[in-house]
């Protein structure tokens, strides 16, 4: 199914989050997601089902101020 | 300096972007004394793993982290910020930032009481970086935030205390919260000011990352943070409009000059 993957199309055939981040390649780096705007923590990834469409964000570590 | 339940010795906090180097970064902030710096989140993509090394760097040094929700212009995009920022680094502590104007950076106040209210009832320990005005800094303790960080000037302008009266007046009003000076932090002086006022600590980013050489000039604030800090503990003399001699002028010599006394 077309996803948006942190603002760009992608594509995935993985019915729920845990499955997709699996699926895209991203490992047990420190990260986080939201799905359609909304924080979904990682204890919940794998119940999260995945729709047409739906917005992904996976956001990592970076230097801040 | 107390942040809700940490004590710290160090009443400087350092920003970790726009550094020239990883190795640098972690030089400047051993040589600035902070025992917290601020990190943010960002998009990665999957196998990057820059996100990592930036956190295993950090970790090497052994400060504390403080995340922020930089670039946020929403309620709702920094109440998930904060929500994701704690999962990663595992700390109730944010720095919130809700920005209501592109060209300053000044914070929505409106937005950021509300997140406030928001992040504080989900168990988060709320920095609030904001400005002077003391209704709102009113309404942000009403929300259950403890730290409040009024901005000095616009974030990354290295012009320092624009409204010295404002930042004098919130010390007055909230004797027992903690205030620091956050943004528009250029040169150390700036920073001693801070401090001079009763602040009880400030944070700056640019200043040091920025500078020709930011290691020396983490160095120079850590200097001003404490000489700022001392001068405050000690009372300072209060300026005057006239000259008040320092050499005593009793039992001084009449060799023939004009007597002033």
């Amino acid at each position: 199914m077309r996803i948006i993957l942190n603002g760009e199309p992608a594509e995935v055939s993985a019915a729920t989050l845990a499955a997709a981040l699996d699926e895209l390649g991203y490992g047990e780096g420190p990260f986080a997601t939201a799905l359609n705007h909304d924080f979904v923590p990682a204890g919940e990834r794998r119940e999260r089902q995945l729709a047409e469409g739906d917005a992904i964000e996976i956001i990592a570590p970076m230097q801040g101020g | 300096m107390r942040i809700y339940d940490e004590t710290l010795k160090s009443r400087l906090m350092l920003g970790t972007a726009r550094y020239p180097s990883p190795q640098i970064l972690k030089q400047a902030i051993l040589a600035s004394g902070a025992e917290i710096v601020t990190v943010s989140l960002r998009r990665e993509a999957a196998g990057e793993r820059a996100g990592q090394k930036f956190w295993d760097l950090i970790r090497e040094t052994g400060v504390k982290v403080l995340p922020n929700t930089a670039g946020c212009h929403s309620v709702r995009e920094a109440v998930t910020t904060a929500q994701m920022a704690r999962e990663v680094f595992r700390t109730n502590l944010v720095k919130l930032e809700v920005i209501g104007d592109a060209d300053t950076l000044q914070p929505d106040l409106f937005g950021l009481v509300e997140a406030t209210r928001i992040l504080t009832e989900d168990g988060f320990q709320v920095l609030a970086y904001t400005t002077e005005d003391l209704v709102a800094a009113d309404r942000l303790v009403e929300a259950g935030c403890r730290v409040l960080m009024p901005w000095g000037s616009p974030i990354g302008s290295a012009r320092g205390l624009n409204n010295v009266y404002g930042l004098r007046a919130m010390r007055a009003r909230f004797p027992d919260l903690t205030l620091l000076v956050d943004a528009g932090i250029g040169v150390p002086s700036h920073a001693a000011q801070a401090m001079e006022l009763g602040y009880d600590g400030v944070l700056l980013s640019s200043a040091v990352a920025l500078a020709g050489n930011p290691v020396t000039m983490a160095r120079g604030f850590r200097l001003a943070v404490e000489a700022g800090r001392l001068a405050f503990e000690a009372d300072p003399l209060q300026p005057r409009d006239m000259a008040e001699a320092s050499t005593p002028v009793l039992g001084q010599a009449l060799l023939g000059g004009a007597v002033f006394a």
